[in-house]
C-alpha cells in the first residue's frame, strides 16, 4: 500500500510538471502572450520592451525559461512574482486559499447530506409523489447556470439588494478567524448555490444506484434473516455509496482549484476569481501558480479516492 | 399438538404478479405439507413456481407487489395474512432459507462474521462478544476450519462451497424449526455438492429440522427428500414419497425428468431423452393440462380439460395431475422401461400418437 501511494504521488509529479510545461507553451503562443508589451504602456519603444523582457526574463531561451521556474518551485517552493504587483505568487495564492477552501468544503458537505437523502428516500419511494417532485427539482437545479442561480439568491436574500433582507449580500466574506459568525452567515448563500448543482447529480446518482443494490440477492438474505427494514436499507446504502464516492472526490479537488463563477458572482476572493484576473491581464507567473495548484489538488484528490476505495471496498487491493 | 400435524401446510397458494404485459401466475394454486424433522424436496424447471413458493413463504414477494391468496400454516399461524412485524420475528428464526448463488447473496462489503452475529442479534438480545462466539461456534459447526480467525475473512476470500457452508451458519443461528434451501448446490463443483448435502443432512439429524430443498436436480432430491413435490407451470403435477415417486413416477413430466438423466445402472446405450419444447408463459397458460403443447402422449381432449391433482387409487399418498387413465400411465411406464420410445409405447397400449385423426 504504501509503495503504491509512492508510486501515485511520483507519476503526480511528472503529470505537473507536463501540465506545466503546457501552460508554459500555451501562454506564449496566445496573440496577447507578450507580458513585456502589456506593461510598456502605448505606443511603447522597441528598447523599453526589450528593457522590460530582460527584467522579466522573458529573453532567454523558452526552455531555459521553464528549467529556472522548476528549479525555483522544486528547491524553493516559489512560484514567482506577479508581473503587476510584484507579489510572490506563494503568498497570494496562501492568501486566497482559505475563501476557496471555505467554499468549497461547506458546499461539498451541503450537497452530500442534501444530494444523498434526497436520493434515499426516491430510491426506496420510486414513482411516489415524493420521488417525482424531488427528480424533477433536481433536473431543473441541473439545468440552471449557477451565476444565474447566484443572482437570483442575491435578489431574492442579500440584505441591500435583497426583497427579504436576511443574509448578507455579494463582498461580505470574512475570514474565519476573523470573525466566525460573519464568514458562516457570508458563505450561507453562495454554499447553497454552488452546492445545488452538484446535490441534484447526487441525488439522481444515489436513487439509481441504492434502486440496484436494492435488489441484490444480499439485500434479499438480509431480509430472510429477519432484519429491520432500516438495517436491511443500511446495507443497501452501504453499497450504493462506492460508486459516488470516486466522482466525490474528483469533484472536491476541482472545486479546490477556483469556483470561479460563485466566487465571482459573491465576491469572495478565492482562487477562481483570481486566476481569472490574471489570465485577463496576462500575468503569466499567477496563472502559472493557479494552474499548478489546481492540477495538484485533482491529482491529489485522485490518490485519496483510490486509497479510500482499498478501504470501502474490501475487495480492492493495490499493489 | 398430536405427531401427525404436519410442521408447515401450505393449502392452495397463489402468487400473481401483475406486469405491464400481463398478470403472471406464478403459483398457480399449490397445496403441500412438511413434518417436523422430514425433508421435501420441490423438483421442476426454471420459472415452474418453485423458487417463488417459497419466498412467499417467508413473506419476501410481498414488497415485489404480489398478489397473494390461499393459506400458509405454520406451527399453527397463517402466514399469508400474519403482519409483517410478525412475519420478521419468524424469518431467520424459525424459518430459514439459503440460495442458490453464495457469493451474490452475501453482503461483499461486510465480514462474515457480522453477517452472522446480525442474524444472531436479529432475534435474540445478547452482547455483541456472545454473537461474535456464537458466530464462531456456527462457523466450526459447518466445518470452516479455524473459525475464530475466519469469522473476520469477507466472502470473496471463502471458496465457493465455504460460502455455501457460512450462508448455512447464518441460516441456522437461530435454530430454526425450517430450512428452505433453494437450489443450495447448483452453484458448485460437484464434490462439493455431495459435502453440502451431507453437511445438511447431519445437521438436520442434530437439530430436528424440517427441510424443503428446491432444485431441478432429480438426484440432489434422490439423496435428500423423504418426499418430493413436481412443480410445472406454477402447479404440483405428481407428489409421492421419495421412494415411490423413482420407482413408480404416473406423470408423464416426471417420466421426461427421469428420463433426461444419465444413470449409471443402465445399460450404456440407452438414449437420454431431452423433453421437447420449453416451458410455458405463466401469462398466458396453455389451456386444458398445461403440460400438453410438450407431452408425447396427449389425446385430443386434453387441450379442453384441465387436470386436477388426485389420488392414486392403489397409493393414496401418491397425487397426480393427469388424464390418462392410472392404469394406462403404469402400462406406458412400463414400456418406458423396457426401452420402448414413446411412440412405442402409445402403440403398445392402443392409443393413438398426437396430431392422429381420433
Amino acid at each position: 500500500m504504501i509503495r503504491y501511494i509512492i508510486r501515485r504521488l511520483l507519476i503526480g509529479i511528472v503529470i505537473l510538471v507536463v501540465v506545466c510545461a503546457l501552460t508554459f507553451v500555451f501562454f506564449r503562443i496566445l496573440p496577447t502572450g507578450n507580458p513585456a508589451l502589456l506593461r510598456a504602456g502605448r505606443d511603447p519603444q522597441k528598447r523599453l520592451i526589450k528593457e522590460i523582457e530582460g527584467v522579466l526574463g522573458l529573453n532567454k531561451p523558452l526552455i531555459v525559461q521553464f528549467w529556472d521556474y522548476m528549479k525555483e518551485f522544486f528547491l524553493h517552493f516559489n512560484l514567482g512574482y506577479s508581473y503587476y504587483s510584484q507579489e510572490s505568487v506563494r503568498s497570494l495564492i496562501a492568501e486566497r486559499l482559505p475563501a476557496t477552501l471555505s467554499l468549497t468544503v461547506g458546499a461539498a458537505a451541503l450537497w452530500v447530506l442534501g444530494g444523498l437523502s434526497v436520493g434515499i428516500i426516491s430510491a426506496l419511494r420510486r414513482h411516489s409523489l415524493v420521488d417525482r417532485l424531488s427528480m424533477g427539482g433536481a433536473l431543473v437545479l441541473l439545468s440552471v447556470p449557477e451565476f444565474w442561480l447566484g443572482f437570483v439568491f442575491l435578489l431574492l436574500f442579500a440584505n441591500d439588494i435583497g426583497k427579504f433582507k436576511i443574509l448578507p449580500g455579494a463582498g461580505s466574506y470574512v475570514g474565519l478567524t476573523y470573525d466566525p459568525w460573519k464568514w458562516f452567515t457570508a458563505l450561507i448563500m453562495p454554499w447553497i448555490v454552488l452546492a445545488a448543482g452538484s446535490a441534484a447529480i447526487y441525488a439522481r446518482l444515489m436513487r439509481s444506484s441504492l434502486g440496484e443494490t436494492m435488489r441484490e440477492d444480499y439485500i434479499r438474505t438480509a431480509r430472510a434473516k429477519g432484519l429491520r427494514e432500516r438495517a436491511v436499507i443500511r446495507q443497501g446504502v452501504r453499497a450504493a455509496v462506492n460508486p459516488i464516492i470516486t466522482l466525490f472526490g474528483l469533484e472536491v479537488g476541482v472545486l479546490l482549484g477556483g469556483a470561479v463563477l460563485v466566487e465571482a458572482v459573491f465576491n469572495i476572493p478565492g482562487i477562481g476569481v483570481e486566476n481569472y484576473k490574471a489570465i485577463q491581464s496576462s500575468d503569466f507567473p499567477v496563472v502559472q501558480g493557479t494552474v499548478l495548484l489546481a492540477s495538484s489538488f485533482i491529482i491529489l484528490a485522485n490518490i485519496v479516492v483510490d486509497i479510500a476505495y482499498a478501504y470501502l471496498d474490501p475487495r480492492v487491493r493495490y499493489s | 399438538m398430536s405427531v401427525s400435524e404436519p410442521l408447515l401446510r401450505v393449502e392452495d397458494l397463489r402468487v400473481e404478479f401483475p406486469t405491464e404485459d400481463g398478470v403472471v401466475h406464478a403459483v398457480d394454486g399449490i397445496t403441500y405439507q412438511v413434518h417436523r424433522g422430514r425433508t421435501l424436496g420441490i423438483v421442476g424447471e426454471s420459472g415452474s413456481g418453485k423458487t417463488v413458493s417459497s419466498l412467499t413463504t417467508l413473506g419476501l414477494t410481498r414488497r415485489q407487489g404480489a398478489r397473494i391468496s390461499g393459506r400458509i400454516l405454520f406451527d399453527g399461524k397463517d402466514l399469508v395474512t400474519l403482519p409483517e412485524d410478525e412475519l420478521r420475528t419468524i424469518r431467520g428464526n424459525e424459518i430459514a432459507m439459503i440460495f442458490q448463488d453464495p457469493l451474490s447473496s452475501l453482503h461483499p462489503l461486510y465480514k462474515v462474521g457480522r453477517q452472522l452475529t446480525e442474524a444472531v442479534r436479529a432475534h435474540r438480545d445478547v452482547s455483541k462478544a456472545q454473537a461474535r462466539e456464537r458466530a464462531v461456534e456456527l462457523l466450526g459447526l459447518v466445518g470452516i476450519p479455524d473459525p475464530a480467525r475466519r469469522v473476520d475473512a469477507y466472502p470473496h476470500e471463502f471458496s465457493g462451497g465455504q460460502r455455501q457452508r457460512a450462508m448455512i451458519a447464518m441460516a441456522l443461528a437461530n435454530e430454526p424449526k425450517l430450512l428452505i434451501a433453494d437450489e443450495p448446490t447448483t452453484a458448485l463443483d460437484v464434490t462439493v455438492q455431495a459435502q453440502i448435502l451431507a453437511l445438511m443432512e447431519r445437521l438436520q439429524r442434530e437439530l430436528e429440522m424440517a427441510i424443503v430443498i428446491i432444485t431441478h436436480d432429480l438426484g440432489v432430491v434422490a439423496e435428500m427428500a423423504d418426499d418430493i413435490a413436481v412443480m410445472y407451470a406454477g402447479r404440483i403435477v405428481e407428489t409421492a414419497s421419495a421412494a415411490r415417486l423413482f420407482a413408480a413416477p404416473e406423470h408423464p413430466y416426471t417420466w421426461g425428468l427421469l428420463k433426461s438423466i444419465p444413470r449409471l445402472d443402465a445399460p450404456r446405450d440407452v438414449d437420454l431423452v431431452p423433453i421437447p419444447g420449453t416451458p410455458p408463459s405463466l401469462i398466458s397458460p396453455p389451456s386444458g393440462c398445461h403440460f400438453h403443447p410438450r407431452c408425447p402422449y396427449v389425446q385430443p381432449d386434453h387441450t379442453r380439460i384441465d387436470p386436477a391433482l388426485e389420488p392414486l387409487a392403489d397409493e393414496p399418498s401418491h397425487y397426480a395431475a393427469c388424464l390418462l387413465e392410472s392404469d394406462v400411465r403404469k402400462r406406458l411406464w412400463g414400456e418406458l422401461g423396457a426401452g420402448k420410445t414413446p411412440e412405442e409405447a402409445l402403440v403398445e397400449v392402443g392409443l393413438p400418437a398426437p396430431g392422429a385423426p381420433a
